[in-house]
């Protein structure tokens, strides 16, 4: 039985059927949402919705599932990894005075860190439905989620980076191009992370040893990813492949992800048996998870949820895996999910605030396709705002353009801007490393240096021929 | 070929620019490697380089389908007698088309209704070629008149007898629209031809995907796909040749999509262009 919520402003009355109703109505607009049919029909109706939303008790949000507990195990999940004890501090609270309590003073990060395992992705969304951006920025910023591997993500003033040296028929010699590129403009920290051209185990098991081969020739703290299906990597374990880390696209129902081709057994699964290798030497986070906004619909599996609040479930799923990373990718679907550059920066700042609020270690692939109505200004703006909203990591790639995946994301420019104009740094041991390998003649003030490091000119006199360099 | 060990080159500075020696390796990839840099940033050159790119990729998303000259180059091209049906789906223009996937997929009421009096007047056929704008008119309109002569003369040497349904032409369609109308004209199989979103270098590529059965509300996994036909790309002799290959497991089995993909082929690791890893090579 779903509540019915009214409420009456000025001579008009207006009615809500169910809380999943209230949510869709209270989001800020979005070409998503109006394909699902679930949108404001109005500006002032979505106002409304926000200010009904805001006179929730979260504690509703505990009663009122929004997909049955019955149907859905991520529902059953979120219901029954609730922690009452985290979630005492907050509980009176209505979802208005929880964006006043997220934004004051008490709520230092220690005390959200504290909170983390009473908060549900409902009551994420919610409180995220009724915050403009700078409340987004400013409270994701007091979030953080540090995680480890071979290095250590996520720690306050850095910002690291995936390198992704994607190649349309996984040439080895295109991707260790782009590997090198990448290194030798600080890139990589967050991990190397190949999606293949040619998706099975055997390439992927190619493509992982490649990468396992560069990381321990150079001697780099970071850690690889081939982004292939969550059941081929668990095969690649079983033939005695170098993984690192397990890599999975979730979405936030079950439905969702049964359309992916697995389950919560199935990522439980994956994460004990990259446990098993060891691999890991300062952390033992071994999952790599993407989502964005619109894929429950587009699997047609929405359940009639607007796709912000299926986005924040899917939040609930990373968590439980303790992931190294996770990021959305949040311009990649295209305009029928989010239309523009305004639509795709408001998504990107409220996955990144949900995410962080619920203890995931969050990072953004700041990204667009070539029908949106965005351009690389957008991608500026929503990278240097991430970048001071603390977001853990970034894709790199060699001039914004992913040539196999036919989509614009963040360069290894774009890293160099934003560590430069924000003050911000690489994960620790990959920045000693760096400036070891001289390929930062400073890195303190982001200097690159003038020379190409021994190592790597080394490598480079190896190619057949060619890379005669006398420039 | 051994070399003596050099020093570390330094790299060549123009005007603030600091070059990249390791530019070379662009023999060996299309990414946008070695860009060089100015402080950290891009230099004018690649940064109008890439400019260029996207203007060109979205100019190929919102330009209208000529479906005129596109006729008159098939009718010429492939000997026709009567020139290619032009039908229209139901997203009327190109922001609706972008924001409503589901209007795109279906005919609107008068090509439906054109249609269907068309498919009174011929027999049924086994293969219905759909030639449908998508997100690149510019992909169809340069590439779809090549492909076919390629694709027909392909399939005249085949020894089964193909007989092709009167070819048509969408405007702001989806793949999907392929099912109502190989169902319209009684198809046995569904050829769409479709521009496909334009990547930053490739603002012309087609996209070919094959359905068995077509009808109405079949999903994406009943359909084979061959992607980035284009000069650049994948060249039409050998999307013919491919597409032949399609053809003949699709007829054979009755049955079309993931279905038709054999587990112990999917494990081939690819196998065109270069093994060595020059990082490691020493």
């Amino acid at each position: 039985m779903s509540t019915t919520y009214r409420t009456r402003v000025g001579s008009k009355s207006y009615r809500f059927q169910g809380l999943g109703e209230l949510m869709a109505k209270a989001s800020p607009a979005r070409s998503g949402d109006a394909l699902a049919g679930v949108i404001a029909e109005s500006a002032e109706q979505r106002v409304v919705a926000q200010m009904v939303l805001a006179q929730l008790p979260l504690t509703t949000f505990l009663n009122e599932a929004l997909i049955p507990y019955e149907e859905d195990e991520i529902t059953r999940l979120i219901i029954d990894d609730h922690d009452a004890a985290a979630f005492a501090p907050i509980r009176h609270l209505t979802v208005g005075d929880f964006r006043n309590w997220l934004l004051s003073d008490q709520a230092t990060p220690e005390m959200l860190s504290r909170v983390r395992a009473g908060i549900t992705p409902e009551m994420a969304a919610a409180v995220s439905k009724l915050m403009r951006n700078q409340d987004l920025i400013l409270v994701a910023k007091k979030c953080r989620v540090v995680t480890a591997f071979r290095n250590t993500l996520g720690l306050e003033g850095r910002l690291s980076t995936r390198l992704q040296p994607n190649h349309p028929t996984d040439d080895v010699t295109g991707i260790a191009a782009s590997i090198l590129d990448g290194l030798l403009y600080g890139s990589g920290d967050a991990v190397i992370g190949i999606n293949p051209a040619t998706d099975n185990v055997a390439q992927s098991i190619k493509l992982m040893r490649l990468m396992d081969e560069v990381i321990q020739k150079y001697e780099i703290p970071t850690q690889s990813c081939v982004l292939t299906h969550v059941t081929n990597t668990l095969e690649a374990i079983e033939q005695g492949a170098p993984v690192d880390l397990v890599f999975q696209s979730i979405g936030g129902t079950e439905a969702t992800n049964r359309s992916f081709g697995f389950d919560l057994a199935t990522l439980a699964e994956a994460e004990a048996a990259a446990q098993s290798l060891g691999r890991g030497t300062v952390g033992q986070n071994v999952m790599y998870f993407e989502t964005g906004q619109g894929s429950a619909l587009s699997s047609d599996a929405h359940h009639g949820l607007d796709q912000q609040t299926c986005e924040a479930r899917a939040y609930a799923v990373a968590r439980k895996f303790d992931p190294l990373l996770v990021n959305t990718v949040v311009g990649f679907i295209g305009p029928e999910y989010l239309f523009d550059g305004k639509e795709i920066t408001r998504a990107g700042l409220e996955d990144h605030f949900c995410g962080k609020l619920l203890g995931v270690p969050m990072g953004c692939d700041v990204c667009y396709t070539n029908h949106a109505q965005a351009d690389q200004n957008d991608m500026d703006n929503l990278l240097t705002l991430l970048g001071v909203a603390g977001c853990n990591f970034v894709m790199g790639i060699p001039g914004s353009d992913d040539i196999m995946l036919n989509y614009q994301t963040t360069s290894f420019h774009d890293a160099l801007y934003a560590r430069r104009a924000l003050g911000l740094k690489a994960a620790p041991e990959f920045e000693q490393w760096l400036a070891r390998m001289q390929i930062f003649a400073d890195v303190d003030t982001h200097r690159l240096s003038d020379r190409v490091p021994a190592a790597f000119a080394r490598s480079l006199r190896q190619l057949p021929g060619e890379a005669s360099h006398e420039a | 070929m051994k070399r003596d060990p050099a020093p570390a080159p330094t790299m060549p500075q123009t005007h603030g620019v600091v070059e990249n020696p390791w530019a070379a390796l662009r023999a060996f990839t299309d990414a946008r490697i070695g860009l060089g840099r100015a402080g950290v940033s891009l230099p004018t050159d690649k940064l109008l380089a890439f400019q260029l790119a996207h203007a060109r990729a979205q100019d190929a998303v919102h330009c209208p389908l000529d479906i005129d000259a596109l006729r008159e180059a098939l009718t010429q091209a492939l000997d026709l007698d009567a020139a290619p049906i032009a039908l229209k789906s139901r997203a009327e223009e190109r922001a609706i088309y972008l924001q409503r996937p589901d209007y795109g997929r279906r005919l609107n009421e008068a090509s439906r209704e054109a249609l269907e009096k068309c498919a009174e007047s011929v027999e049924p056929k086994r293969l219905a070629i759909v030639i449908v704008d998508g997100l690149s008119a510019l992909a169809v309109q340069r590439n779809s008149a090549p492909f076919l002569q390629a694709f027909i003369r392909a399939l005249a040497q085949d020894t089964d007898d193909w007989r092709l349904a009167p070819i048509t032409i969408v405007e702001q369609g989806r793949v999907a629209i392929g099912d109502e109308i190989g169902e319209l004209l009684g198809a046995a199989a569904v050829l769409v031809m479709i521009g496909e979103r334009p990547g930053l270098s490739s603002p012309d590529s087609l996209g070919l995907y094959l359905t068995w059965a077509p009808q109405v509300g079949l999903r994406d996994d009943r359909r084979n796909c061959i992607s980035n036909v284009r000069p650049a790309g994948l060249c039409v002799d050998e999307a013919a040749r491919r597409l032949m290959g399609l053809l003949e497991q699709v007829r054979e089995r009755g049955l079309s999509g993931v279905a038709l993909k054999d587990r112990s082929e999917e494990n081939e690791v690819e196998s065109i262009g270069s093994t060595r890893n020059f990082l490691v090579a020493d």
